[in-house]
């Protein structure tokens, strides 16, 4: 009976430290965009975040989406040749990375490049006091930090995801007609005529949410950490794989309400 | 502001963490243009009272008064403009990485929008030579910098916006003693020339003396002394005395696990 009790008391405990880490989130975000539409505005810091997240995770970003273009036309080839459906793979292809596998692995890298990078030196100015530093120099350390980088992450996603989905296509293709037999101009006109303008929305869509989850747990575990080298190795982590999960789950939220008929 | 109401004036300021008390009700008056020293062993919660009166802790219990004017009562802004008026020189300096040296000097001046980029290059290169480093220093990276420097520069920055209340959190831990003595000089000189007040913590009874016309010691969380600085070492209170002279007998114990 003890036993069952002590259980009950730790499922119970750790809901509420889980509820509470998931409000004091929420609190963190909603301040931070409350900066945002409340001037000074550093568009310098904006504009450098941006740079950061879009312009260097280019090339990561870019070999993932060329990559997983040319495997998924490899394993639907093969196994769509199960059912003679082969004509099917341009479909496949362009409808996968579209909807799903741009914005979730354009996230995934971001979340390991960025959220990482966020957390670790927003994490170092933490514990090595330069956001106190901040606030007796008369500037808001959320305004300054945290604002800046979370546009800039539910901007720049967007568009790394532009470019992702061009690339899986493209690899795709390069695998249907340099491998698999197709001809060219068939594979390019099974996969627009299939495809429609909400299969890129809604993508474009995840890959905002996407971008703000990445940014924001950066931020929060970077801004909350402590316990000097190794609390701000702890942030790290925390803010990669929080960030990951959170995009893994909130992929599934968007399908559903996206395309739930 | 009238002579008789003291700069900063703190009453019964109270602050724990968890089950560990680290104010117990201190109470401190600095007066105006005065330059105070709090002195204190490791974790006798000297930075905890520099970081409440700067607004980096809220404090569970106490007033904090600035000017005659409790802190607490202020609205973000007050509190806002109040902070424009102080600098402060963290322990390690504290510079932004991110930025050159000249930006971190700057940055009070660059946030505000009270001075151009441009124009903060110079600014940056006029305080830089008060604190003794060429305005080359400015187009370095903190990274590039000894301890001295980071110190001169973290000093730099603590005066660029000429503030009229200056914190120093132990202005020469980890220097040499003659750059310490170099540091405690250039504080000497800056807060004379700004006519600030001045509030530093420290265990250094060599920076203690050089730098300071007042001096408090904080112990378990109370102020058990103050007086003058120059009669540190010699003030009858043996807390103080044996403090100031480094002694292991006496009054103050070291918790050491055996």
């Amino acid at each position: 009976m003890d036993r069952a009790l002590d259980l009950t008391a730790g499922l119970g405990r750790f809901v509420l430290a889980m509820l509470r880490g998931a409000g004091a989130v929420a609190l963190f975000a909603a301040e931070a965009i409350s900066h945002l539409v409340r001037p000074p505005f550093y568009g310098r810091l904006f504009l450098k975040a941006f740079v950061e997240i879009a312009w260097f995770s280019l090339p990561v970003v870019a070999l993932t989406a060329v990559f997983t273009g040319m495997v998924l036309a490899l394993q639907s080839y093969t196994g769509f040749a199960r059912f003679n459906a082969e004509g099917a793979v341009a479909n496949v292809v362009v409808l996968s990375i579209t909807r799903e596998l741009g914005p979730v692995l354009a996230g995934l890298m971001v979340a390991g490049r960025i959220g990482a990078a966020f957390a670790a030196e927003i994490g170092t100015m933490r514990v090595t006091d330069q956001i106190d530093a901040l606030t007796t120099l008369s500037t808001n350390p959320m305004k300054y930090l945290v604002a800046p980088r979370l546009l800039a992450g539910t901007i720049a996603l967007p568009l790394l995801v532009v470019v992702a989905n061009t690339l899986g296509v493209m690899g795709g293709w390069i695998i249907g007609t340099q491998q698999l037999g197709f001809a060219s101009g068939a594979y390019l006109k099974a996969t627009f005529d299939f495809l429609q303008a909400w299969d890129v929305i809604s993508g474009l869509i995840k890959a905002a949410v996407f971008g703000f989850i990445v940014t924001l747990m950066g931020c929060w575990c970077g801004y909350n950490s402590g316990g000097g080298a190794q609390g701000v190795g702890r942030a790290t982590t925390a803010a990669v794989v929080s960030s990951s999960i959170l995009i893994l789950a909130s992929d599934y939220l968007l399908t559903a309400v996206m395309f739930s008929r | 502001m009238s002579g008789d109401i003291p700069k900063i004036r703190l009453r019964g300021l109270s602050k724990s963490f968890g089950p560990k008390v680290v104010l117990d009700g201190v109470d401190l008056d600095i007066r105006a243009g005065h330059s105070m020293v709090i002195l204190g062993g490791s974790g006798s919660g000297k930075s905890v009272t520099l970081k409440c009166i700067l607004g980096l802790i809220t404090p569970d219990a106490g007033l904090i008064e600035i000017d005659g004017r409790d802190v607490a009562a202020m609205t973000r802004r007050e509190r806002e403009a109040v902070n424009d008026r102080i600098g402060m020189l963290f322990q390690n300096g504290a510079l932004f990485d991110s930025l050159p040296v000249w930006e971190n000097v700057c940055f009070k001046l660059l946030a505000q929008r009270r001075i151009t980029r441009r124009a903060a290059r110079d600014k940056a290169a006029e305080v830089l030579a008060q604190v003794g480093l060429a305005a080359s220093v400015g187009d370095l990276s903190p990274a590039e910098l000894s301890g001295g420097m980071q110190k001169r520069v973290g000093l730099a920055r603590a005066i660029a916006a000429e503030p009229d209340i200056i914190f120093f959190d132990e202005p020469t831990t980890g220097l040499d003693p003659i750059m310490g003595a170099v540091i405690d000089g250039l504080i000497v000189d800056c807060v004379k020339r700004l006519g600030a007040t001045a509030v530093s913590i420290t265990h250094d009874m060599a920076s203690a003396r050089r730098i300071g016309d007042d001096a408090a010691m904080i112990h378990k969380g109370r102020i058990v002394w103050r007086g003058a600085a120059a009669t540190l070492g010699d003030t009858g209170n043996a807390l103080v005395d044996q403090f100031a002279r480094g002694e292991r007998e006496g009054p103050i114990q070291m918790e050491l696990r055996k």
